[in-house]
């Protein structure tokens, strides 16, 4: 009976591979720095990653649907640059600026929804491809300059990045909240279900009367709806924004919800699993940081870490270290 | 079989088809809206082109193969970009310094072994692993960078040598230095993709992977060879540019793998693998320099340079899927 429990341990350790990794991570690094676990610190760290954790969280979706988004970081650039300049315009202000935001991001995520989905293009190139057009389009809307906030005294907005109710800071309570959502819609609703099921192998799902473009179409809903709102965070949070304040953060969320588990050839990975991804993104910085080595180490240990999580996820499925390739 | 011919006409001419409608179009778009005097069809104007292309182009005939084989490198801007700072901070090592000259030549060598060196740890990873080479090179596309930003901060590294500058402008006929690496480069990858036994492996690789196993291809020395290639190309790329130009950003390069991959699929490379062509890519390099280069012409900005490429590299996978599919009975689901 002992053994059995163990051996259900041991399965589980397995499993939650990188729950343990960033367990033990925590508890190391707190009791040689005990600042590292401070109540401000905890919150500081969770704060800066919740702009990446909020796109990291629509992208679960995409990935696990069997697709890549390679435009999220473009499209939140998109996102920030334009409801801060609805918000300057008199005829909207910040009541309208928000909700006419959303829409056009998600009329754009509705696009390459449609692409991937409906006209069954690669959503690789096609998300490249909407990488640079919509970098065009925020290039234009802005017409290259910067976007501010003149008076920031006089407007509620900065609420959404700066403000905090109950001592927690807003930006974590909407990445909380928002992963609370997504993570019961994709568990225990027959939608999650579907999702699976498309990524997972997507003609035995159509045979089974999945209709699998829409179900893919929804996942870039889903995906674009998380970019407006972590644009609105980082728009708030800064009163401004530059035309490239996205740029390149595609690939960093790309990896926090690889690191977190999900398999890029689709059907696999969970909300849950992706914010223990982007925490451990978050933490290692912070570590990092803490221990007084330079910022861009931090780069090349999430390389590091990265290739390990991956290795090992797959060593222990094959039941091998090292691969089979001749 | 007649129309399988003609279908393949169409797929391979397109990219040709496609630089000639946007030279008439820039041609005589330019005598309307273009504030400049000269005409778009210039000689100057084309030598020019294609010294700018080269940069992009020496890559992307790296990520052809890379590509034809199944696999992708996302890591070639950071590669791009260290190499760049070992090229030029490296000159000013004292013993090199003492060299006078002679520390050119080592230079690139030191900065062309920092590619291949790159591209072998990519190579020994996807071998070693069995990570898909999309995860890898992208973990050491933060990696590389991350490495770039260690070596000299935020800072820029400039080193300016003006008989390597002079080697960088040097012409044969009016075509400069990079143009002729990157013409250079193109023919001999040609050449070994299309005539010798590793190109022909490289396409087996790519097809069909347990084949390949079987007929005794050793696919992972294979990919590991090409890994090297493309960061030695990576490191060619970055030698050209900035013999001639002597000051590095940390942030250049950025991008540039995703220029590649777009400047590949325009040319007619599958992202599954299997198929494609260097002479595609090298269409493909030329479209969008071509329409970088027009648009400007006639007065356009980056914006909607941006927008039409993206835009048009979604309409050619439109269109491939529409020339693919068709007569193919393909099962609808």
């Amino acid at each position: 009976m002992a053994e059995k429990n163990l051996d259900a341990v041991g399965r589980f350790l397995a499993r939650q591979g990188i729950l343990v990794a960033f367990v033990l991570f925590m508890v190391g690094f707190s009791l040689w720095n005990p600042r590292f676990i401070d109540i401000d610190n905890v919150f500081g760290v969770i704060r800066s990653s919740a702009i990446l954790g909020v796109m990291a969280l629509g992208v679960t979706f995409v990935v696990i649907g069997g697709n890549l988004d390679l435009s999220v970081g473009s499209l939140m650039s998109f996102s920030a640059i334009v409801v801060l300049d609805l918000h300057e315009n008199p005829a909207f202000g910040p009541f309208l600026a928000i909700p006419v935001m959303f829409a056009m991001t998600m009329a754009i995520g509705a696009l390459i929804g449609f692409l991937v989905g409906y006209l069954r293009l690669n959503s690789l190139i096609v998300t490249l491809g909407m990488l640079s057009a919509i970098h065009g389009l925020t290039l234009t809307w802005s017409g290259g300059q910067n976007m501010d906030i003149a008076n920031q005294d006089a407007t509620w907005f900065g609420v959404f990045g700066r403000g905090t109710a109950l001592g927690i800071p807003i930006p974590v309570l909407i990445f909380g909240l928002l992963a609370a959502v997504l993570a019961i819609l994709l568990a225990k609703t027959p939608f999650g279900r579907k999702v699976y099921a498309v990524g997972g192998n997507g003609t035995a799902a159509t045979f089974s009367g999945i209709p699998r473009a829409r179900v893919v179409f929804f996942t870039y809903l889903i995906s674009s709806f998380c970019v407006a709102t972590a644009g609105l965070i980082q728009a708030s949070r800064t009163m401004g924004a530059q035309n490239t304040v996205g740029q390149g953060m595609e690939l960093e969320v790309l990896a926090a919800v690889i690191l977190g588990g999900a398999s890029l050839l689709g059907g696999s990975g969970t909300v849950f699993k992706t914010v223990i991804g982007v925490l451990i993104l978050g933490f290692i910085q912070n570590g990092l940081l803490l221990a007084g080595l330079q910022f861009y180490v931090q780069f090349v240990v999430t390389w590091v870490i990265i290739i390990l999580a991956v290795w090992l996820d797959i060593a222990t499925k094959r039941g091998k270290l090292w691969s089979a390739i001749a | 079989m007649k129309s399988d011919n003609m279908s393949n006409l169409i797929k391979n001419g397109a990219i040709w088809g496609f630089i000639v409608l946007e030279l008439i179009f820039f041609q005589i778009a330019g005598e309307f809206w273009s504030l400049s005097e000269r005409a778009f069809m210039d000689l100057d104007n084309m030598l020019l082109l294609l010294k700018q292309s080269a940069p992009i182009g020496i890559i992307a005939v790296g990520m052809t193969v890379i590509m034809i084989n199944g696999n992708i490198d996302l890591s070639v801007g950071a590669t791009y970009a260290l190499c760049a700072i070992v090229m030029l901070d490296s000159m000013s090592w004292p013993f090199m310094e003492s060299l006078g000259d002679w520390a050119i030549p080592l230079a690139w060598l030191f900065a062309l072994l920092t590619g291949a060196v790159l591209g072998l740890i990519n190579g020994i990873i996807v071998w070693k692993t069995g990570v898909d080479a999309f995860i890898v090179t992208l973990g050491s596309m933060l990696g590389y960078r991350g490495l770039v930003f260690m070596y000299n901060g935020e800072n820029p590294t400039y080193h300016l040598n003006w008989t390597m500058v002079d080697i960088a402008e040097w012409d044969l006929f009016g075509v400069e230095t990079p143009a002729l690496v990157f013409l250079a480069v193109a023919l001999i990858v040609w050449f070994v993709m299309t005539r010798t036994v590793h190109g022909r492996n490289a396409y087996a690789v790519g097809n069909n992977r347990e084949a390949a196993v079987n007929a005794a291809i050793r696919v992972g020395p294979h990919m590991l060879i090409n890994f090297v290639l493309i960061g030695f190309l990576a490191a060619l790329s970055a030698v050209t540019f900035y013999s001639g130009s002597g000051s590095v950003n940390p942030n250049d390069g950025m991008l540039f793998e995703l220029w590649a991959i777009t400047a590949v699929v325009l040319g007619g490379t599958k992202l599954i693998g299997g198929a494609g062509s260097i002479v595609g890519t090298f269409g493909g390099v030329i479209a969008i320099q071509l329409l970088r280069k027009g648009l400007g012409h006639i007065g356009a900005d980056t914006a909607t340079v941006n927008l039409v490429i993206g835009l048009i590299l979604i309409a050619v996978l439109f269109l491939d899927r529409q020339l693919n599919v068709k007569g193919k009975e393909e099962l609808k689901v």
